[in-house]
């Protein structure tokens, strides 16, 4: 996200402290830096004026927590720790483009605020809603405010969103077409269907979403077995067998003694947290954990601290005064620590340093909260998540959160863990004794496709896929980067968020790509920092080659229309030839 | 006078001239350190707090976390659930045994419809089972729209919005609009996911007693009188009253004529969760408003699950669009999360289109809940909590034995002996902990429509039999 994450691969503490002997060792400790990173990352780096100034940032931030980390070295930062190399990068805005985008919300807001005169005066027709007559004199239900965004700016490129469908969230879809005849404020439906759109939006990792096949046979003879509703809760009488069996299969998938699932994945995190820690507690909280996350740790009434986005020296800081100096004011020890973390970021694309984060754990007696959503199934070489892409042994996760949403095509959430711990949310968790239990065909679906990915149905189609997704991912990524988009996140990661920046280009990248029959999602603030719009692509198992290469073409026609290709990268990225050229620059 | 003076000064001279030099310079070390004592800093606070590396090390060997979930014991009661093996519809099989249902709020009797499985599987076989997506990116299907449009319809709103889980409608719906500082008066039976929305709301909440009108007023009156103090904060300040229709922890109904009157006499909002009264409360099942012949348009927003009366997943608000508009991008549980399974929604649908062919249904329920209510007066030991035409009763003892374990046990004694007589009876369970007011514990005794007088009367007797044996 800033530039300090750039192409952190090891950082340079470690050759000094042990002097490894590097080719490099005699030059300044900034190309040190550098030399290791590249060994690394082949792609993470870039060799423009700009990288070094960002490079000093890189180094300096060590600097700052030298002392902690001097007691600790084996713990944070080994690289030993990785079983592969890690790489992630996240290329600094253009200073040209920040500047530029900032000029766009300034003329948008400008705009903003003529256009809201000209509708207090009448002049221009004002869609809002209006509050009923009798209750004017109430206090607004919503700030006047707050609606500035929504009105002047979300308005103009409304149509990106919520964008209907008619068909399975495939590979291809189909969209209902639809027409706004008042600027983004109603829209109509035509009653045209724009076919097989290309789907590059849905979390469909695995390409479960299917409405034919063995998943989609099973939750149909669910369906007639069970009906769809449950009407009761897990504590009552709505425990059906099938959860069991469900809670059973997820365990055995996680490699963890014991497993619960929930009906919705946002309120596995939000019901489920509170009944985990609460007052004297401390939640240790990455600054992009997802709203749910957010949420869960509020209504715990735990104290939640921040750390920087996948920062290791910045958790490891707040992990040692939190500790040395227990609760604010009354000094008592803490209860207990949580470390929430999530497996793939999902609007940065970035994979959870988790063989840091265990280590840090363990040496720091703290619990780590492990968010799941986008990385189960989607991740690891047996689809098992972020745990079993860095061959860690699941026992060190305390809590294992993921969702079905995703790469299951199904909905809901699972916690797994120690038998004490899923005994404990048995009795506890909010969800059990208050929420509707889960729908038997949702379950079945699950049920239908963990077996797959775990090959019980003896057959590859799991393990083909897993391997499928991989490629895909491997390809659109190295592909857009040569292109010469700026590509946020972690190689291995199936969400591909690539920079937009200025605010119109949101609705423009949108818009051009849906006329090539692409279905992209666009973000734009408050879900990212106002100048980081971004599109996202999510790639599938599903996408065939051939639909890449046909999103890719796009995209980069696109690209250039738009002027998206703003990375400054070397485009050729042989590892060695960019270094030559970077020494070079130093000289 | 002056002559005096001098001489002491030239005596004060002779003498600083004459002293000798060890006394002058222990004089002048003094005076140093009274200037020194003077300048320095008086006492370094920050200095004696601040930690070596070496004490943190020590102090992070020292501490000692309590374990993440405390201790549980392997024989409680509620550790393991019982296990419905088949649909849980009006005849369930609880742990193997056969039983009538007067436990899951299939008020209507939808859960195993044909025609709701019929269109559900249709539905399957378009769409498959998940959305993979929220709502806002590619997770819209037409049958969300479709439904929005239908509820909206049904309640005769402008407008409703669906979520895909029940729990979540109210708690996601409360923050949406009410935010610190704005304040939420709200009755002390509300429920759970209620209790959360306040929480997450993080607004002043003030609780007044169940169902009791005089005492809603003075707090609103109490808070007049603030407004007047403190006008400018007043005008920014949201006011709301978050009721629920039929609640489900008293199973007695809100006054709505009165809170109305008292919404526009202090310029409150009313929000009303229907999940017991949707789809079961008047002529049409619309709920509370149509029940008192109440204009739906006063009351500013509506939240209900559609898991009991509807008998599918998830949950809708409806109100006015100026109102519900504001939650597709502030409600939580809407933006954060993926969409309703286009299943689930196509099976709401066709229970809608079941609930409006038939409006004799909502009559038929009611008959029913009248007979039970009446059957299960005077259990001995018992007491009956609810009104009348509640689909969802109480039964409380009468005498408490003093503790709330002890009174537990009591009443799940009950409910094993019916269940061994094949009728499904359940303990309404609550976080004893985490509720705000803890409701006395009870069995909870559902109507539907599915139950034959035959059923009610075996049920009642069951009931009654338990009680006389077990509570003598």
């Amino acid at each position: 996200m800033t530039s300090q994450y750039i192409s952190w691969v090891t950082p340079n503490r470690d050759i000094y402290s042990r002097g490894r002997p590097t080719k490099m060792t005699e030059s300044s400790s900034n190309k040190l830096l550098n030399g290791d990173s590249c060994h690394r990352t082949s792609n993470g780096k870039k060799p423009s004026k700009n990288g070094f100034v960002k490079n000093h940032g890189l180094f300096q931030e060590p600097q700052k927590y030298r002392r902690p980390r001097e007691k600790n070295q084996n713990v944070t930062h080994n690289s030993s720790l990785y079983k592969k190399p890690f790489a992630e990068s996240f290329e600094e805005t253009p200073l040209l483009v920040a500047v530029l985008t900032y000029m766009g919300y300034g003329i948008l807001t400008i705009f903003g605020y003529l256009r809201d005169f000209l509708r207090h005066w009448s002049i221009e027709k004002c869609h809002v809603a209006r509050e009923k007559e009798e209750q004017k004199d109430f206090v607004p239900l919503y700030q006047d405010f707050e609606n500035f965004y929504t009105r002047n700016l979300y308005m103009r490129i409304r149509d990106n969103w919520n964008r209907p469908i008619c068909s399975v969230p495939g590979a291809k879809m189909d969209l209902v077409e639809r027409v706004s005849h008042d600027y983004n404020w109603t829209f109509e439906h035509t009653g045209r269907v724009v076919k097989d759109v290309i789907n590059m939006g849905s979390y469909n990792y695995l390409g479960f979403a299917e409405n034919t096949g063995a998943c989609a046979d099973a939750a149909v003879e669910a369906t007639e077995k069970y009906g769809v509703g449950v009407g009761s809760t897990r504590c009552e009488i709505g425990s059906l067998d099938i959860h069991e069996e469900l809670e059973q299969l997820v365990a055995r998938f996680l490699g963890v003694e014991s497993s619960m699932a929930f009906g919705m994945g946002f309120a596995t995190n939000s019901m489920n947290i509170p009944a985990l820690t609460g007052k004297g507690c401390l939640i240790l909280s990455d600054e992009l954990n997802h709203a749910s996350l957010v949420l869960g740790a509020r209504l715990s009434g735990s104290t939640i601290r921040v750390f920087k986005h996948n920062n290791m020296q910045s958790l490891e800081k707040l992990l040692r005064d939190a500790i040395a100096h227990g609760q604010p004011r009354t000094h008592r020890p803490w209860k207990k620590i949580l470390i929430v973390v999530e497996g793939i970021y999902s609007m940065e694309g970035s994979i959870v340093r988790l063989p840091e984060v265990v280590a840090l754990k363990k040496r720091y007696k703290a619990y780590l909260y492990l968010d799941e959503a986008h990385s189960i199934g989607a991740l690891g070489p047996n689809g098992r998540g972020v745990v079993d892409y860095f061959g860690l042994d699941p026992k060190d996760v305390d809590i294992m959160m993921g969702t079905f949403t995703k790469s299951f095509g199904a909905a809901g959430g699972y916690i797994g863990g120690k038998q004490e711990l899923i005994d404990y949310l048995r009795r506890h968790s909010h969800s059990a004794l208050y929420a509707t239990s889960m729908s038997p065909p949702v379950v079945q679906q699950i049920i239908s496709s963990m077996r797959i990915i775990m090959g019980e149905d003896g057959t590859t189609l799991g393990i083909d896929r897993i391997r499928q997704l991989s490629e895909n991912t491997t390809y659109f990524r190295r592909e857009l980067r040569e292109m010469g988009f700026i590509i946020y996140g972690n190689d291995d990661s199936p969400v591909v968020p690539m920079m937009l920046y200025m605010p119109a280009k949101i609705g423009a990248f949108g818009r051009e790509m849906l006329k090539r029959n692409i279905g992209t999602v666009v973000v734009g603030f408050p879900a990212t920092p106002i100048i980081e719009s971004r599109a996202r692509f999510c790639i599938s198992a599903a996408h065939t080659r051939e639909m890449l290469d046909t999103a890719l073409k796009a995209t980069s026609e696109v690209g250039d229309l738009l002027q998206l290709k703003y990375s400054r990268r070397e485009r050729p990225l042989p590892s060695l030839g960019w270094m030559a050229e970077e020494s070079l620059l130093q000289d | 006078m002056a002559s005096g003076q001098q001489w002491v000064l030239v005596e004060m001279v002779q003498a600083f001239y004459e002293a000798p030099a060890y006394h002058l310079i222990l004089e002048g070390i003094l005076i140093l350190w009274i200037i020194r004592l003077l300048f320095s800093k008086t006492y370094k606070l920050h200095e004696t707090y601040r930690l070596t590396e070496k004490e943190k090390e020590d102090l992070i060997e020292e501490w000692q976390p309590e374990p993440l979930v405390p201790p549980v014991s392997k024989d409680h009661p509620s550790l393991s659930y019982d296990v419905v093996t088949g649909p849980p519809s009006h005849n369930i099989i609880i742990n193997g045994k056969e039983c009538i249902n007067f436990a899951s709020f299939n008020f209507l009797g939808l859960l195993d419809n044909e025609r709701v499985k019929q269109k559900a599987l249709a539905s399957l076989k378009k769409y498959g089972v998940g959305t993979c997506g929220p709502r806002g990116f590619y997770g819209t299907f037409d049958v969300h729209l479709e439904l929005e449009s239908r509820l909206a319809n049904f309640m005769k709103t402008e407008e409703a919005i669906i979520y895909s889980y029940g729990f979540a409608t109210i708690a996601s719906a409360i923050p949406a609009y009410s935010k610190r500082g704005d304040i939420i008066f709200v009755d002390e039976a509300a429920c759970f996911s209620i209790q959360k929305g306040l929480q997450a709301s993080r607004s002043f909440i003030k609780y007044f007693k169940h169902n009791d009108m005089e005492d809603l007023e003075r707090l609103l009156k109490e808070q007049e009188l603030e407004d007047h103090k403190n006008p400018r904060k007043a005008r920014v300040t949201r006011k709301f009253i978050v009721v629920e229709g039929l609640y489900i922890n008293t199973a007695d109904i809100c006054p709505l004529p009165e809170l109305l009157k008292l919404k526009y006499k202090y310029k409150v909002r009313i929000f009303l969760e229907e999940s017991m009264s949707f789809g079961v409360l008047g002529e049409h099942g619309r709920g509370v408003t149509e029940h008192f012949g109440v204009n739906i348009d006063d009351i500013d927003l509506i939240s209900a699950n559609m898991e009991n009366a509807v008998a599918s997943i998830g949950g809708f608000c409806c109100g006015r669009s100026f109102v519900i508009d504001h939650q597709r991008l502030s409600g939580q549980g809407y933006c954060f999360s993926a969409s309703l399974p286009p299943m689930l929604a196509a099976a709401a649908i066709e229970a809608l289109n079941i609930m409006e062919e038939d409006p004799d249904i909502f009559t038929v329920l009611r008959e029913k809940c009248k007979r039970v209510y009446t059957a299960l007066q005077g259990t001995p030991g018992l007491k009956l909590v609810g009104v009348q035409f509640a689909p969802a009763l109480h039964l409380q003892l009468e005498r408490s034995s003093g503790s709330r374990d002890s009174d537990t046990q009591l009443l799940r004694t009950i409910v094993e002996y019916c269940m061994e007589r094949g009728v499904a009876l359940t303990l309404a369970r609550y976080l004893e902990k985490e509720e705000r007011f803890l409701p006395s514990p009870s069995i909870r005794v559902v109507v539907t429509i599915e139950q034959t007088d035959q059923d009610i009367q075996k049920a009642v007797s069951c009931i009654q039999e338990a009680a006389s044996a077990i509570l003598k």
